[in-house]
């Protein structure tokens, strides 16, 4: 063994194939990726290359594969709150409030819940809202309540596909500057999956960009930019172009990435 | 330093409140009395000048004051409370079983195919078809009304309810399984309040059904009962306490549903649907 740290995420040699009747679609073949213990990265790439197809299998939300995904040794072979999941759309309960929605089946009037939600709450900004219902506050704030909801269950990794993807940019850097503080402050290790190659460099320590059909790992760039970084910087710039380049390499189709 | 003043726009807004304030609707109350009100006095204006047969027809007024001389006897009190707890019965039973059916069905497709076909023929029957069988098997008594009625408040519930739990969102099943929610948990944190609403329209069908079925019951054959009573003032054309007993079927059939729409006032609050 080289690894000076111990790997807490390990996929080993995933391959993925859908059926659909007589056709199949070779989704996943042969991936492997580690993570190590607050790790960050972010998985770029052509829409339909299999993002989304990896994340559930990492959450154990689909467990017909080829190959194995641990988590810290443990075969994962079913979906669990170690595994925490924030879905391009928010969904949260329409028919529970703010609160209830991120206690969801545990309950409020217990103190331990109590004091952990209210502490999430003030770590989303979400302080005077807690009684609002999902149709009251926007898609933004919803999120960041998905996102409250899954920190509750102390996820040892966190699961995120596209999560920004459907808000403005003005509210998307908001975001992105809550979740990375989130990630300060917790060490969640995070799996961020998304179209946006700015986002990725701004948050992540690594970006996985991935190829097409099949779904392969093309290339992994280390971003070693101290943190809080800025997105005008001539480093921060040039590490762009690379994942840019990286990923136009293999582009085929037409591009589904934003600059 | 933008992102800092989003924050503190989305902080100064004003916090929404959990319940925005409702004054009573009188202008919609008013709106919707004209035409009783209009009925009313013409039909009391009419047997007043003795245009129409009092014996035949009755009037408001006759009519309030056979109430007061009913109720004075007791005899209004008591059938209606032998009505009341034969429709509760029925509809308590009928509508649980609805709604457990209509849930295992909805929730499970082995279940549903198993189940559903005979339920929908079953459903094509008319409920006066079943009646004589009834009567033949179980006889006049309670068990026969408390079964037809029953039978009458399932279907409603179960289709319903049925609807309501193959309209949840299949998305949040998947945060279900994230959330390592078990069966029971699936079933009282996901399935049903999404379902609810269905469930509630399934109620106030089911429960106007009930309200049906035991007048069916009650004229059919009945030694006690609002139905009863109505009928036994038929015969001796006792226009005045026919009415009685039809007003108040009415009047305990709307205050049911109102219950039951408040209920849904209070339960489906979060839903953001058009209002009207
Ligand atoms: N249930 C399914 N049955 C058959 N094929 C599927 C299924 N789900 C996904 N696929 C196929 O798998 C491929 C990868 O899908 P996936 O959703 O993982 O892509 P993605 O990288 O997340 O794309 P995007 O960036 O657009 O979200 C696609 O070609 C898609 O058609
Ligand atoms: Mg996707």
């Amino acid at each position: 063994m080289t690894t000076t740290t111990k790997a807490l995420l390990e996929i080993d040699n995933v391959s993925k194939i859908f059926r659909n009747g007589a056709s199949t679609t070779h989704v996943l073949d042969r991936l492997s990726l580690n993570a190590t213990e607050g790790d960050f990265v972010t998985v770029i790439g052509p829409s339909g290359c299999g993002k989304s197809t990896l994340l559930k299998i990492i959450a154990g939300l689909d467990t017909d594969y080829v190959g194995s995904v641990n988590i810290e040794n443990r075969k994962v072979d079913r979906p669990s709150q170690e595994k925490g999941f924030i879905f391009q759309e928010h969904r949260l309960f329409p028919w529970l409030n703010v609160e209830s929605n991120i206690a969801a089946d545990l309950s409020l009037s217990k103190p331990e819940v109590r004091e952990r939600v209210n502490e999430l709450i003030k770590l989303v900004k979400l302080e005077g809202f807690e009684k609002a219902y999902p149709r009251q506050i926007s898609g933004g704030m919803s999120q960041r309540v998905a996102i409250a909801r899954a920190l509750l269950r102390k996820p040892k990794v966190l699961l995120l596909d596209e999560p920004f993807g459907a808000l403005d940019a003005f509210t998307r850097a908001h975001l992105q500057e809550a979740l990375l503080e989130i990630w300060q402050t917790n060490r969640t290790t995070m799996v961020l999956v998304t179209h946006d190659i700015d986002e990725a460099v701004f948050l992540s320590s690594r970006v996985v960009v991935m190829d097409a059909k099949p779904g392969r790992i093309k290339s992994v760039i280390p971003i070693d930019l101290p943190y809080p970084r800025k997105r005008t910087g001539t480093a921060f710039q040039d590490l762009r172009t690379h994942v840019l380049r990286s990923l136009e390499h293999s582009e085929t189709e037409e591009p589904s990435y934003t600059i | 330093m933008t992102t800092t003043v989003a924050v503190r726009s989305e902080q100064a807004a004003k916090p929404i409140t959990d319940r925005p304030k409702r004054t009573f609707p009188w202008k919609s109350v008013i709106r919707g009395a004209i035409i009783p009100a209009a009925i009313i006095a013409i039909w009391q204006i009419l047997s007043s000048n003795g245009a129409i047969s009092e014996t035949l027809y009755s009037s408001p007024w006759n009519i309030l004051k056979e109430y007061y001389e009913l109720t004075k006897t007791g005899e209004l009190p008591h059938h209606l409370r032998i009505s009341l707890v034969r429709a509760s019965l029925g509809f308590l039973f009928g509508g649980g079983a609805g709604l457990l059916i209509g849930l295992l069905v909805g929730m499970s497709r082995p279940v549903e195919e198993v189940v559903n076909p005979t339920v929908q023929m079953l459903r094509t029957i008319p409920l006066l078809a079943i009646t004589p069988l009834f009567i033949m098997w179980f006889g006049f008594g309670e068990l026969s009304k408390v079964l037809l009625i029953s039978l009458g408040a399932f279907f409603p519930m179960y289709v319903n309810t049925f609807l309501g739990v193959r309209n949840v969102d299949a998305k949040l099943f998947d945060v279900g399984r994230v959330l390592e929610f078990n069966w029971w948990k699936r079933t009282t944190r996901l399935v049903l309040p999404a379902a609810l609403p269905n469930i509630l329209l399934g109620t106030r069908l089911s429960l106007s059904i009930a309200w049906l079925c035991l007048v069916v019951a009650e004229l059919l054959g009945a030694e006690s009962g609002v139905g009863y009573m109505i009928q036994d003032a038929r015969s001796f054309v006792q226009t005045d306490v026919v009415f009685v007993g039809i007003t108040i079927f009415a009047i305990v059939g709307k205050l049911s549903d109102s219950i039951v729409r408040v209920l849904e006032q209070r339960l489906l609050r979060w839903q953001d649907s058009f209002k009207g």
